[in-house]
């Protein structure tokens, strides 16, 4: 097991984070449209988790993609490019915030239909195996990584997909983000199963862990994802909190300004800048300047999304097969 | 050249794909136990192994989704929905995902996949006995085929497996049996091109699927009455080729378009649309759809019979073409 380079973590957190908050000030705006989902709070899960991946596993997410897009290390000019609708986005601008991709880094994708890409993901899982068991292909060890929220877990394609990665023995790593809402409808009124884990636990290992602990996310993901490449299939609940609404555009009537302040003191990069103080390994004048680094990154991401042209009107017309007629 | 049924030829096809490319495997419920509910790929698991031909949950997105995660991933499965009816348990996997994939992701990704589903009836009722086909057909980023005769069941198969692109293959269970040439070689026949069957300058006869082998049989008995129909087999309903259902058309100023659906914002919806906008100039009388009735399906013998579409309805309906009688369509 490599050492996890905590700084590193805390730098990545750091990135997400302001991308994401220059994405609120470029909705503000109007430069962004449609809907827009932030991971403000949730950072720890995807850095930690994905950290975990080797360059032959594979990640399926859900719209709320963001933070694995930065964590799996896409570069953050074509992510914002694709929020302007701009046509050196990673989807050419036909995507969109839900829908960030990057083939080359084996990340299929960010999915807008709460559960369904469950269903991808486990398929992904299938193919890998079929390649090395069927096509004799010795090289394909590849582990799929796939998040969802909580929400996700209460529609049919959930339990086929745990199901069936059951039945197939399938490399594959469920990661539920259990950010306590589905949209705005609190865990305990959505489901009768709140410990998330549980509803897998007929089917597959699991447990629940500290998604706002990037440490304790990195460790579980490590035993979750050498389960799922050695045995099979692995379920990890990873407890966070949205600090952010639903959207950019959502009133929070569901929860008071009290309720996200209580919860602040879980923030992931809030604490772990206080980990790192505390073990010596950052001080509070280098936090600040990894604050300014970044900051001077994301100017120059967003003047790139403004730069960028839109895409060409004959581009709707273009990739609706990938064999043209 | 062999006689061999449009079931058989499906059969040829799905053989051929499976011996060629060990990518291409075949998913469904009950392909292998029960071996194969109406009997297309019956015998492949001890041809090609377990691993080539696996029976499914009955989780119509379960298995749909497998598909469409491995063939992103660079397989080719073929997916067996056992029937259509079956298959709308799986549209979100379908019109979701497999038609968006492509665009969506600015071309990063492919989805090479074939749905198989049959239509079809038979004392089965309200749940069983439905077409679908203008859901699939709605949706661009999908190919949708429903071939008519077993030439065009081989050749489509052939090339929907070939396709680099989501391909919904629609089939019947009425026409399983039905049997024409077909040669024992291998060829494709294109998606996207409709195929005049036969000529004639009276009326010009539109369909495709189950409907074919009826509007063959129709076509034969209104010319011994001395009425010369020509018949269009679209065999693609997307994309669409109207161009030889126009030339013909040119011709005979009057069309029957026959499909087996609901006949309201049915495939022969579209088709008398664009012949209306397309073929506006050369119109001499109202066109006429035959289709279901306009209900849920009945159980009972009678009632069933009395409410889907065959030959007859197809001759009575090109005689009201050339009376120049005016279609009610009734909905209750």
């Amino acid at each position: 097991m490599e050492k996890q380079d905590l700084l590193a973590d805390y730098r990545t957190m750091v990135l997400i984070r302001s991308f994401e908050e220059h994405c609120q000030q470029q909705y503000t705006r109007a430069r962004i449209g449609g809907f827009l989902h932030l991971y403000v709070g949730q950072e720890a899960v995807a850095v930690g988790a994905i950290g975990a991946l080797k360059a032959q596993d594979h990640l399926v997410t859900h719209y709320r993609d963001h933070g694995h897009a930065l964590a799996r290390g896409l570069e953050p000019k074509p992510l914002m490019a694709e929020l302007f609708g701009r046509s050196t986005g990673t989807g050419k601008g036909k995507g969109g915030s839900m829908h960030f991709a990057d083939k080359n880094k084996n990340f299929w994708g960010g999915y807008a239909i709460v559960g369904a890409h469950l269903l991808l993901a486990m398929g992904i899982a299938y193919s890998i195996k079929y390649k090395r068991e069927v096509l004799g292909q010795a090289d394909q060890d590849g582990v799929v990584m796939c998040f969802f929220g909580d929400g996700a877990t209460n529609g049919g394609e959930f339990y086929e997909a745990v199901s069936m990665a059951a039945l197939y023995k399938l490399p594959i790593v469920f990661l539920c983000e259990n950010n306590e809402f589905a949209m705005g409808t609190p865990l305990s009124v959505h489901t009768s199963v709140t410990e998330i884990h549980k509803k897998a636990s007929p089917f597959m290992p699991g447990e629940r862990v500290n998604g706002n602990d990037v440490e304790e996310m990195r460790a579980r993901a490590l035993y979750a994802v050498n389960h799922a490449r050695t045995e099979g299939p692995y379920f990890l609940e990873a407890m966070t909190y949205r600090l952010r609404g639903h959207s950019a555009a959502d009133p929070q009537m569901y929860r008071t300004r009290d309720d996200i302040n209580a919860r602040r003191s879980g923030d992931p990069i809030a604490l772990l800048k206080q980990k790192l103080i505390d073990q010596n390994l950052l001080t509070e004048k280098q936090a600040k300047q990894i604050d300014k680094e970044v900051e001077k990154e994301m100017d120059v991401v967003v003047q790139f999304a403004e730069e960028s042209p839109a895409p060409d009107l004959s581009e709707a017309w273009t990739e609706i097969y990938s064999k043209p007629l | 050249m062999p006689v061999i049924t449009y079931s058989e030829a499906l059969r040829q096809a799905l053989r051929e794909a499976m011996t060629n490319d060990p990518r291409v495997f075949i998913i469904g419920e009950d392909v292998v136990h029960y071996d194969s509910a109406y009997g297309v790929t019956k015998g492949f698991e001890k041809e090609f192994g377990p691993e080539r031909i696996k029976d499914m949950p009955i989780a119509e997105a379960g298995y749909a989704g497998l598909g469409i995660g491995a063939a992103m991933n660079g397989l080719r499965p073929i997916v067996e929905m056992m029937t259509t009816n079956f298959a709308i348990l799986a549209l979100d996997m379908i019109i979701n995902h497999a038609a968006k994939l492509h665009y969506m992701f600015g071309g990063q990704f492919t989805c090479p996949i074939v749905f198989r589903m049959p239509n079809g009836y038979g004392q089965l009722s309200a749940t069983h006995s439905q077409a679908f086909d203008n859901y699939y057909a709605y949706m661009p980023g999908l190919k949708v085929v429903v071939p008519g005769t077993p030439y065009d069941a081989k050749g489509l198969m052939k090339a929907a497996i070939e396709d680099p692109d989501p391909v919904i293959f629609i089939e019947h269970t009425g026409i399983y049996n039905i049997k024409g040439e077909v040669p024992e070689e291998s060829y494709t026949v294109p998606i996207g091109k409709s195929n005049l069957l036969r000529d004639g300058k009276d009326v010009t006869i539109v369909g495709y699927g189950r409907m074919i082998p009826y509007c063959q049989q129709a076509v034969e008995t209104l010319a011994s009455e001395g009425i010369d129909a020509a018949l269009v087999d679209l065999r693609t309903i997307r994309p669409l080729d109207m161009e030889p259902v126009l030339e013909s058309f040119r011709k005979t100023n009057r069309a029957v378009i026959a499909t087996e659906e609901w006949t309201s914002v049915g495939v022969g919806s579209e088709i008398a649309a664009r012949l209306y906008t397309e073929g506006f100039d050369h119109l001499d009388a109202p066109i006429w759809r035959v289709g279901f009735d306009e209900v849920p399906m009945p159980y009972a013998k009678n009632l069933e019979a009395h409410v889907v579409p065959n030959a007859d309805s197809v001759i009575q309906a090109v005689k009201n073409v050339l009376a120049g009688k005016t279609q009610k369509i009734r909905q209750q």
